[in-house]
């Protein structure tokens, strides 16, 4: 009953018809205005998130099929059309996103006064252009939503972020303008070059690997700036700082990971050869963004650039587990960019909670808060261990499959972003006793409150997550499995093919162990 | 039995989320009972099943459900119960009871003991996950959640700074040797295929030749894998190198320097070297490294421990020492000895500690051991456990360490490994300066005359009956212990290891130390009351000697009194030049050179020719799309014309 339904399309549309129904402005008073706004906001977002788990309900994870799909030919002329669709790989992301936007609004609650209807528009906005972008199946309605996802995020930004916001924006407008506009050339070049916008068509073209070089780097400039590697990464502190925090939640948690799946659907996906060309860079790029910006976030004396600093480091984690090409690196680069959405949307919170209260970012204005608010202490402690990678949290199950992908393909890569695990627990624990350990020294702080019912909402699903993939990742690891194996497989043809397969000792290795089974 | 073991582990937990959950409402008393209670019946039950399991040789694999599996990659979280487990859990769930019951007098008045008892109770789950791990990565979870109990508990008092420093400190240095653990888990897999003990132990032998590519070099796999793993038992046992965060680990609480820093968490290095026992056996040059490793550092911690007046870091100096011995031990393959001085310390270690403890309960929390003395009237029953744990560490005949660093110095003499004669003789110094600190300690903390003001001497008063039973009970078993252990765990017919314990015929030590000449049997012996009478002629009829001898070798002096300058070498060395890095970076990576070419050189290129940054501000969503169009136009145009 329900595959007769155009489901993932109502899935994605429904946030568009919540903020519609925002924009019908019921309620006279521009408090009941703002009550509404949330309301509607809310369940708006709840009720995709149920569509969401039921599309997770109805998707089979044994295979590596674009499943789901719904298929609309809106220019028959031009060969594009509205086609959408999940896999494997794009459905971990999308779940996610269905998850923080609720979060989003519950966050925002309070902290939001101003303009509070065009708030919540503006978030169930972005939801509809989030779930579009992960789940769309067309090229040119993926530029779409992937570029579109951008205006919302600058309104968020510009809008209702902090006195700054301009500089943030204008260096998050540089950056991305870049990015889009070559993988927008490399988008019209492969349009011709397949003869219709269709992705899936696009995957199994092979490409010139003559050509695969600059359609490659065409679109590493929009997914690099996106995710951010090294050295691209300075707008992100920025954007953080200046953000609202539910801004920061999905920018952290979400609009990161837009360029992790980028370099997986597209980049490995379709051009192969030049993925491998590229790898010694990407490996360099992601070494640097681990133990370079680890070190600068050590050196932060603003909570949120210190946290957008530890994002930066840990999507060097993702880069370096996708481009190693191997089921353990790129399951757990999935795994890591799920587990970091989660942690770093928590840790953004735990921010914005005493941002809240305080009005201050700076860690030097805190210190024995723990003292006052004895609960968001465990939260925040727990959401920090997480980022640190122990085991038993969802951090470490990513970071250590990248670890273990990544030794297969260089020792060398594997052991200093195992560097990282030192560092990241330096800048993370640190944070956290000049936070919340040590005497209650500032004397205005002695007036916060604890977590409210709110708050413990908030983190309550985020912490549990954490854990349960943490003990039990196996929900988010079945899901990837068919499809990334599908990657890495065309990825491995693609190179056999060509015969510069290299000597692949994690290959012989498998070799070797089924020939022992049989 | 997989239900009993499955209680045993599991019943710490309930304890963790009882006093967590309900302490704060129930109150005081209640998490201190119910974790107290959930312990004593783990403790019941893990002793059960040591004498159920562990003397018949049974070995139990149970797998409960996957982990992580990823394409061959395949982890199940499950249970191993073998002797060595066995050894393992009834010592943990052992002194862990004994130390909860302390706990509840000595945590008396403090603040927050439902979060104390909780952190305990989640210590010893994590603690019995670690020793009945049947993979290497359910050991790495488990090794994780002790250094985060340690981690929490040394910075229990969180409004102290140096508490939190040395929490840090502790979680820095053995995410460290983490590096190791984690490397070898790797190349494990990587050789091996699985990450379960006994599939792995099954083949290790046909893969004794193999060579690995780590980093530019071709390894032999097996001695670069132990080399590895040994690198993070060095942090968690607190080897040479990565020793420093020990001492200053003391400023936790004194429970749980006897729980965590002296009789489980920093002995589960030793556990992981027994553990990978088929490995090392085929990596002799990883072996010789540990001997040598565990060597240093009985000595060095021993010099250490004899200049301190910190009753608790001479303690874990101790400590320090005591577990350069178990390495010692293992790398020349006389793992059971390890193993057997691993229990026997177990006791004594966590009876001094405790011990101390209640000096320190007694001296109203005065730690300088310089401004006690002459108090042994006022508190007996801790003067003569003091004694008994004093012996038991010396090695003094028929007191638990006799018969365990007995087995090991004599397995040193006989290991055919070049270093086993730098091991004995290492040794050997290293027990003569055992016995001198322990003796100082005894001598100048309760002998002698009072220097502590009338104030504290007035206060001073034995401990309540909840504090000294728990160490009564370790008294005993540093009395017994080793005589009643030794023949099964070390004994020359002994099977009790069974398959747990894997030694190459022509490295087998333990048989041979039985038959070792006279004079290096009692060696020993001799080597702990030489020091005693040392300590007697410094402390109790010369006391103005030390004094002069601090004078006149100063240089000697300052090195041992300062800790050999580790930790100003490593300030120097890391920690400085790590925050100027990031300072640097921060400043002059980030915000000049690429911000300065990027954004904000363009920034300024753009505003020099015409305000751009103006127009930016009101338009700038405009101008995106603007930009959007123009490229779909584009698109269009040259599909048309194209």
């Amino acid at each position: 009953m329900l595959t007769s339904l155009p489901l993932l399309s109502i899935t994605i549309f429904l946030p568009l018809l919540g903020a519609f129904a925002i924009l019908l402005n019921w309620g006279n008073k521009q408090t009941s205005l703002a009550m509404n706004a949330r309301w509607v906001a809310l369940w708006t977002s709840l009720v995709t998130l149920g569509l969401a788990i039921t599309l997770w309900w109805n998707f089979d994870a044994s295979s590596s099929e674009f499943q789901l799909q719904d298929k609309f030919q809106w220019m028959p002329l031009l060969n594009m059309g509205y086609h959408v669709g999940l896999d494997g790989i794009s459905l971990p992301l999308f779940l996610l996103s269905a998850f923080l936007i609720p979060l989003c609004v519950l966050v925002s609650w309070t902290s939001i006064q101003n303009k509070v209807p065009e708030y919540m528009v503006a978030f169930l906005v972005l939801e509809t252009f989030l779930l579009g972008m992960f789940s769309a199946l067309d090229f040119i309605l993926f530029y779409l939503f992937f570029e579109s996802v951008l205006i919302p995020m600058f309104l968020i930004i510009g809008i209702w972020g902090g006195s700054n916001r301009i500089y943030a924006a204008f260096k998050f407008f540089l950056y991305t303008l870049l990015g889009s506009i070559l993988s927008l050339l490399a988008i019209i070049y492969i349009y011709f070059e397949v003869g219709s916008s269709s992705i899936p068509a696009a995957l199994v073209t092979p490409f010139d690997p003559q050509i695969q070089t600059w359609l490659w780097l065409a679109f590493f400039a929009s997914f690099a700036v996106k995710i951010p590697m090294w050295p691209l990464h300075t707008w992100l502190p920025d954007a953080h700082v200046e953000a609202p925090t539910a801004g920061s939640v999905i920018l952290a948690g979400v609009l990161l990971k837009m360029g992790g799946y980028g370099f997986i659907r597209f980049s490995l996906s379709m051009f192969p050869e030049a993925s491998s060309y590229f790898t010694p860079m990407v490996f360099t790029l992601s070494i640097i963004a681990i133990i370079y910006t680890s070190l600068v976030a050590l050196a932060q004396k603003d909570m949120k650039k210190l946290i957008a600093y530890a994002s930066v480091a840990h999507m060097g984690f993702v880069t370096l587990g996708i481009f190693t090409a191997d089921a353990q690196g790129i399951q757990g680069a999935i795994m890591q960019m799920v587990s970091h959405g989660l942690v770093s949307a928590a840790l953004f919170i735990c921010v914005g909670v005493v941002y809240d209260r305080l009005h201050s970012r700076e860690i030097a204005d805190y210190g024995g808060i723990v003292h006052i608010m004895p609960r968001y202490a465990i939260f925040f402690m727990f959401f920090i261990l997480a980022s640190i990678g122990l085991p038993g949290t969802s951090g470490f199950v990513g970071e250590f499959l990248i670890l273990l992908g990544a030794f297969q393909v260089n020792t060398w890569a594997t052991l200093l972003a195992a560097t990282g695990m030192v560092l990241g627990v330096a800048y993370a624990l640190w944070l956290y006793r000049r936070v919340v350990f040590g005497q209650l020294s500032n004397p205005k702080l002695k007036e916060l409150t604890d977590l409210d019912w709110r708050e413990k909402i908030v983190f309550g699903p985020l912490a549990a997550s954490v854990l349960i993939f943490g003990l039990y990742p196996m929900p988010v690891l079945i899901l990837a499995e068919a499809s990334v194996a599908k990657v890495i497989d065309q990825f491995n043809l693609a190179l056999e093919v060509d015969g510069n397969l290299l000597v692949d000792s994690k290959k012989s290795l498998e070799v070797a162990l089924l020939r022992k089974g049989q | 039995m997989t239900t009993l073991a499955l209680f045993i582990v599991f019943l710490p937990l309930l304890g963790f989320v009882l006093a967590g959950g309900l302490g704060e409402k129930l109150g005081d008393r209640f998490s201190q009972i119910s974790t107290s209670a959930l312990m004593g019946i783990s403790t019941s039950l893990a002793i059960y099943l040591f004498f159920k399991m562990g003397l018949k040789e049974e070995t139990l694999v149970v797998s409960l459900f996957t982990w992580i599996h990823v394409e061959l990659f395949d982890v199940a979280w499950g249970l191993q119960i073998d002797s060595l487990s066995l050894v393992m859990m009834a010592v943990v769930t052992l002194v862990s009871f004994m130390v909860h019951l302390y706990s509840i007098g000595y945590m008396k008045g403090d603040p927050s003991i439902p979060r104390f008892m909780g952190y305990l109770s989640l210590f010893t789950f994590f603690m019995l996950t670690l020793v009945t791990a049947p993979n290497f990565l359910q050991m790495f979870f488990g090794w994780e959640g002790v250094g985060l109990c340690s981690y929490l508990l040394i910075g229990y008092w969180y409004d102290r700074e140096r508490a939190n420093a040395a929490a840090i400190k502790a979680f820095l240095v053995n995410r460290i040797g983490d590096i190791g653990f984690v490397l070898g888990i790797i190349i494990i897999f990587s050789l091996f295929g699985t990450l379960d003990f006994l599939a792995v132990f099954e083949i290790v032998e046909e893969h004794q030749q193999e060579t690995i590519t780590f980093l530019n070099w071709q390894i032999p796999a097996l001695t670069l894998a132990s080399f590895l793993f040994f690198f993070g038992a060095m942090g968690k046992s607190a080897q040479i190198g990565l020793h420093t965060w020990l001492p200053d680990a003391m400023e936790g609480p004194t429970p749980v320097s006897a729980l965590i820093h002296a009789a489980t968490m920093v002995t589960a290095g030793v556990f992981l070297i027994v553990r990978i026992s088929p490995i090392l056996e085929y990596a002799p040059l990883a072996r010789e490294f540990i001997t040598l490793i565990g060597t240093f550092t009985a000595i060095m911690a021993a010099t250490i421990a004899c200049v301190q007046n910190d009753i608790k870091r001479i303690i874990a100096y101790s400590t320090c020492s005591q577990l350069g011995y178990m390495f010692m031990a293992a790398g020349l393959s006389a793992y059971s000895a390890s193993m057997f001085h691993l229990t026997t310390h177990a006791f004594f270690k966590a009876l001094l500690f405790l011990g101390a403890g209640s000096v320190i309960h007694a001296m109203s929390d005065e730690h300088n051991i310089q401004k006690m003395g002459g108090i042994w009237k006022f508190i007996p029953v801790t003067y003569a456990v003091m004694w008994v744990g004093s012996l038991a560490l010396a090695g003094i005949p028929f007191f638990a360490g006799f018969y365990s660093k007995d087995i090991i110095l004599e397995a040193d003499w006989v290991s055919q490994l070049p270093v086993g004669h730098i091991a004995f003789w290492g040794g050997m110094f290293a027990a003569i300066l055992t016995a001198f600190y322990a003796w100082r300690l005894l001598l100048l903390t309760f002998n002698g005359k009072p220097r502590a003001d009338d104030v504290v001497m007035g206060h001073i008063h034995e401990s309540p009956i909840i504090m000294l039973v728990p160490i009564i009970i370790l008294a005993i078993g540093s009395v017994f212990s080793g005589s009643l252990l030794d023949l099964l765990f070390v004994g020359e017919e002994t099977t009790f290891w069974g398959m747990a314990i894997f030694v190459l015929p022509q490295d087998e030590v333990i048989e041979a130390a039985h038959h070792v000449v006279e004079w290096v049997h009692w060696a020993p012996t001799i080597a702990a009351f030489f020091g005693i009478a040392i300590a007697y002629l410094l402390y109790q009829f010369a006391p103005s000697l030390p004094e002069k001898l601090s004078q006149t070798f100063k240089y000697l002096y300052n090195f041992l009194y300062h800790q050999w300058y580790f930790d100003k070498l490593y300030n120097w060395m890391f920690v400085t030049p790590t925050l100027k890095t990031s300072q640097v970076l921060w400043e002059e990576g980030d915000q000049e050179i690429i911000d300065g070419l990027g954004p904000n050189g363009l920034g300024f290129l753009s505003l020099a020719s015409g305000g751009f940054l103006c127009r930016l501000q009101t338009g700038y969503v405009y101008h995106y799309a603007f930009a959007m169009i123009i490229g779909i136009t584009f698109m269009m145009a040259w599909y048309f014309w194209g």
